[in-house]
């Protein structure tokens, strides 16, 4: 069996009995990656060489003083919108084309503690905004389950790279799905965090109040045990929440579902939802209940809101957190420009994609002198509502179990003409964002296409522990996580 | 026309932590560019503030001596707007709910004392500098500053002379001063005003277009700006002209305002919550465990000053301008019980000395202990007071005690009957012309005799018993 | 509500961008689109309803007053579009004297 076959946990356990090295793995997923990424094009900036030496070294050092941490050797991928001292961290904008970051983000020098292999930086939406990575500023990347169809978005680099086996982990980011979504397109596990569960320092932010970090792999027990390894408390991260990390690993070895409520809302059945996608959610819940789960429905009034709340937010948000991109300490400025404002103006039109664009313009709209409280004050009243909803919904269920997206991966230029269209279809996994939940999306079944579908298990703030053990549970019994692709 | 002048005041001032507002770099004046800088305070992508509570704790402590409300539910918002000495492209600053509310501090002038109302006073970050040096086809940024913890203080329109707005300003200044929260410092900026004022016809309610002033580093640049600016603004009005919305820079060389930006096109900071911070909720255990321990205020020291030391206004006043003052003269005043003398050499001869080395009276090479020994020897008779005058400066350079300066010179003041009768005998011989005078009838000779006889002993003749002695010698 | 050209205009030079009379017509379009389905959060009633300030409802979060050591200068300008000696250089600012 060859080494990319295996996934984080597996790879860790015959690391640490030294049946393999790092060298080995490294070189391994190098060979992979030649081979898949001309098609895939998972990745914004590969890091062969360091990856070599720091293995080489580790292997060194090993081969005196056996002692591993769980992600010494491991090597995983890494979004493109988190700063890694020293790599290139472009968030896929042409702004930020050179930009080497001076410092670690926290999650970063967590993974560097443990002797964690960065492979690369994966390609992503420009400033993680987009549903298919169309607009990274570098290329969309590619669906491995079909190359004619976008891995979604925005960290459709770090999915693609999972889905191909071109590394054995990777971290996303996740603002209104980022994570879910390119997961459950891709056919593997994402999961986003509670807000405040995983540092964002050092993470490019998009909109602040929703961004959150998490990790994307093969199955269950690898996000649980990727996220043990980045969650806590960090003092350089004001909405970090000092809260004790539990045992998520420990949290898997209960197999069976009894005693647990899981809740269906109505309002994530409704029209537009593809035939197919629902069948296999269906399908999934039967399992859940087979499983020992207590199905029930509920309700959740407020979701026809979250796209547009969202979208006023996150863009608002958005507008003021790049405007730091002018041009001056760091990144891309414009060339032959007469004055400061003409500096500022033609540099972020240079700098800046469509779609960027496009979001700042909104954001600095429903910000604006006379429209604060119409849009900014409104959304922020019925973010409080969609909220409420789902505080009454946990003290009824301890899950919440949804489709992922209202269809599975569409075709690359399907959608990039019409932003709503692009914007509706984060539906199902922005309410968790909006309420800070944490949330996790895991295969249930194919299309008739032949394209992944995915399921989204929501659970109460901080307890990813139920949401894994459910998940874990419902993989072991369909091993739908076993599927690979066949790219070509 | 006459008209009458409506003038309020912002004044930034720097607050004397050791590290930024939201990261840990230090706030040392005066390094090389950029050289105090980190991925927060430089806006880097991807980093994150995180509020200095001494900087929380200083505002509430300022706020409270300023007889604000403290506001219990407060948070830090975003001022957007592009400047290259802005790195974020964004100030975190606080818009809707300031920490400190509807305060007042009283000033004296001419006509008594006045009430000055505090509008609100509330936290941000400094911005960096942008430094423009003639001959050089850019300007440079130097981010070193970006993120000083600053309090931004506002007055309501309650002055209306440039004399009243130097009042507020030294007030104020030395509040935040005795609270140790600012250093004052204001060629450094620390101390930064920026006066608004605008003209109305007198009795006319609606106030009229106000202008910003900016650039002003000192009291005496205060006062020529503010009075410069209402006379420009009499002359416009007078002859028919409107005045313009407009930030005006103060120029030192040519004393005169001149227009910076005009605010025609108003500013839109779209201010919202930073959703980086969460908010600050301040109990009431905090606020009055600040308010408990607030030290003695100067215009409250000044009146005691005057009721239990019985010093005159002018004394007390100038003596509680600094804490560091006030607390050395009630030290030396516990030692020795002569209040007004104390005053007088610690506003005298230490002021000369510590002005002239530029020294902080707290770091005073004369401690309290040396002054009190120094006007001990003076009241006991051991030395003269002109002996003492003479050797302050000694005393205040060359870290020695006055016991051992006196004991080195010599300078011991000679009250011993015999000695100063041979001293007598000596004049009297030398200058029988003045003697012979005086036995005439002529008392003012007198003077001369003792003169020449502090003279003959190098100063250290006890001058009353010289006097005593020279008297009952002549009288013979 | 529609958004016309010139609030696009106005909106672009808050936001510092550059905005060509293709994009200024786009963006027109699409804004008024996206905020027509905005208009639909119109439909909630949110009286009396406290805008919520973090979703996991944390207050005061603090660091102690001390100093960490800053980045090198040159690590501070590494990045730097342009400099010269200790300085990020911009084009000479005409506004201030």
């Amino acid at each position: 069996m060859s080494l990319q076959k295996l996934g984080l946990v597996e790879l860790h356990k015959k690391f640490k009995a030294g049946e393999v090295t790092a060298t080995e793995i490294v070189r391994s997923y190098f060979l992979r990656i030649s081979q898949v990424e001309p098609k895939v094009k998972a990745f914004a900036t590969q890091a062969k060489e360091a990856a070599l030496v720091q293995a080489e070294g580790l292997d060194r050092k090993l081969k005196t003083w056996r002692k591993t941490n769980p992600l010494t050797g491991m090597p995983l991928a890494i979004k493109d919108n988190i700063c890694t001292e020293g790599v290139l961290t472009t968030c896929s904008s042409r702004m930020l084309q050179n930009f080497v970051p001076p410092y670690d983000a926290t999650v970063i020098a967590k993974l560097r503690a443990q002797e964690y292999i960065l492979l690369g930086k994966t390609n992503l939406d420009e400033f993680a905004m987009g549903s298919s990575t169309e607009n990274s500023a570098f290329g969309p990347s590619r669906n491995p389950w079909n190359l004619h169809c976008v891995p979604g978005g925005s960290s459709g680099g770090s999915a693609a790279a999972v889905a191909a086996e071109e590394c054995v982990a990777a971290l996303g980011s996740d603002t209104g799905g980022s994570i879910r979504q390119p997961a459950a397109f891709c056919g593997v596990v994402g999961l986003k965090p509670t807000y405040g569960r995983v540092s964002r320092y050092g993470l490019v932010a998009f909109a602040s109040s929703l961004d959150q970090i998490g990790p994307i792999t093969r199955d269950v027990a690898d996000a649980a045990f990727l996220l043990q390894a980045i969650a806590g408390h960090d003092p350089m991260d004001s909405t970090s929440v000092d809260r004790s990390v539990p045992d998520y690993m420990k949290a898997l070895q209960k197999r069976d579902l009894k005693a647990l409520k899981i809740g269906v809302p109505v309002e994530f059945f409704t029209e537009g939802l593809d035939p197919d996608v629902e069948q296999a959610v269906r399908v999934a819940i039967g399992e859940l209940k087979n499983l020992g789960a207590e199905i029930r429905e509920i309700h959740l009034p407020s979701t026809g809101a979250a796209v547009a709340v969202y979208y006023v937010i996150a863009t608002a948000e958005a507008s003021s957190n790049l405007a730091r991109f002018d041009g001056v300490k760091f990144g891309f400025r414009a060339k032959e420009t007469k004055d400061l404002l003409e500096l500022y103006m033609k540099t972020r039109q240079e700098g800046f994609g469509p779609e960027v664009k496009r979001r700042i313009m909104l954001g600095t709209y429903v910000l604006s002198a006379g429209y604060y409280d119409a849009y900014y004050g409104k959304a922020q009243a019925v973010r409080a509502l969609v909220c409420q909803d789902f505080a009454t919904a946990f003290k009824e269920v301890d899950l919440i179990v949804t489709p992922v997206t209202p269809t599975p991966a569409f075709r690359l230029g399907e959608k990039s003409e019409d932003p709503l269209q692009m914007y509706l279809s984060d539906i199902f996994t922005i309410s968790a964002n909006l309420a800070g939940l944490p949330a996790i999306a895991l295969p249930c079944g194919f299309s008739k296409t032949g394209l992944p579908i995915g399921l989204q298990l929501i659970g109460r703030a901080f307890e990813e522990e139920t949401m894994l053990r459910a998940a874990r549970a419902y993989e072991q019994a369909t091993q739908w996580h076993l599927k690979k692709p066949n790219i070509r | 026309m006459i008209f009458e002048t409506v003038i309020g005041v912002e004044v930034h001032a720097q607050l004397r932590t050791n590290s930024k507002m939201f990261c840990g770099c230090g706030t040392t004046f005066g390094l090389s560019a950029n050289s105090q800088t980190c991925p927060v305070c430089l806006g880097l992508p991807g980093s994150l503030p995180v509020i200095n509570r001494t900087a929380v704790d200083m505002a509430i402590r300022a706020g409270l001596a300023l007889n604000c409300t403290i506001a219990t539910n407060n948070r830090f918002a975003r001022k957007n707007y592009f400047y290259p000495d802005l790195p974020k492209g964004y100030q975190i600053s606080q818009y809707e709910s300031p920490i400190c509310q509807h305060g007042w501090i009283e000033i004296r002038g001419g006509s008594g004392t006045k009430q000055i109302r505090i509008r609100r006073a509330h936290l941000e970050e400094d911005a960096g500098k942008n430094i423009h040096e003639t001959g050089t086809s850019g300007s440079h940024v130097d981010l070193n500053r970006a993120g000083t913890p600053l309090l931004e203080i506002v007055t309501e329109p309650d002055m209306c002379s440039a004399d009243e707005v130097v009042a507020y300003l030294r007030a104020l200044r030395e509040i935040l001063m005795y609270l140790e929260v600012c250093d004052g410092n204001m060629e450094e900026g620390s101390f930064r005003c920026e006066p608004n004022l605008s003209l109305r016809p007198s009795r006319q309610k609606e106030f009229g277009t106000k202008v910003e002033l900016k650039n002003i580093n000192s009291f005496k640049y205060v006062k020529d700006a503010v009075e410069y600016e209402i006379k420009r603004q009499t002359k416009v009005l007078n002859e028919g002209g409107t005045i313009r919305q407009e930030t005006r820079l103060w120029n030192i060389e040519r004393g005169e305002t001149a227009v910076m930006r005009s605010k025609e096109e108003a500013h839109d900071y779209r201010y919202f919550p930073d959703p980086d911070l969460v908010p600050l909720k301040l109990d009431d255990e905090w606020i009055e465990g600040f308010r408990a321990d607030l030290p003695e205020l100067p215009t409250v020291r000044t009146k005691r000053f005057m009721s239990d030391y019985g010093l005159p206004e002018y004394d007390a006043t100038i003596l509680t301008a600094s804490k560091g003052m006030a607390d050395y003269f009630e030290v030396c005043v516990k030692q020795f019980n002569q209040p007004k003398t104390v005053s007088n050499w610690v506003m005298g001869e230490l002021t000369r000395e510590l002005n002239n080395s530029r020294t902080d009276i707290s770091a005073s090479p004369v401690t309290s202990e040396r002054l009190v020994s120094l006007l001990q020897m003076v009241d006991k008779g051991t030395i003269s007071l002109k002996v003492a005058r003479e050797i302050f400066p000694d005393l205040y350079r060359s870290g020695k005690t006055p016991e051992q300066i006196v004991q080195e010179r010599g300078l011991t003041q000679v009250s011993d009957e015999g000695a100063l009768a041979k001293l007598i005998e000596e004049v009297l011989n030398k200058n029988p012309a003045q003697v012979a005078q005086f036995k005439e009838g002529k008392q003012q000779v007198l003077g001369f005799l003792v003169g020449q006889v502090m003279k003959a002993s190098g100063g250290k003749a006890n001058p009353g018993k010289a006097n005593d002695l020279l008297k009952k010698k002549l009288s013979i | 509500m529609e958004i016309t050209q010139q609030d696009v205009e106005k909106v672009a030079q808050l936001a510092r961008l550059a905005v060509s009379a293709a994009e200024k017509e786009t963006f027109a379009k699409q804004l008024t689109q996206i905020l027509a389905h905005v208009d639909t959060l119109n439909q909630y009633d949110t009286a009396g309803i406290e805008p919520i300030a973090t979703v996991m409802g944390q207050v005061n979060v603090f660091r102690e007053d001390l100093v960490r050591p800053s980045l090198p200068s040159e690590m501070a300008l590494a990045n730097a579009p342009e400099r010269e000696a200790e300085g990020f250089v911009v084009p000479k600012i005409i506004e201030e004297r």
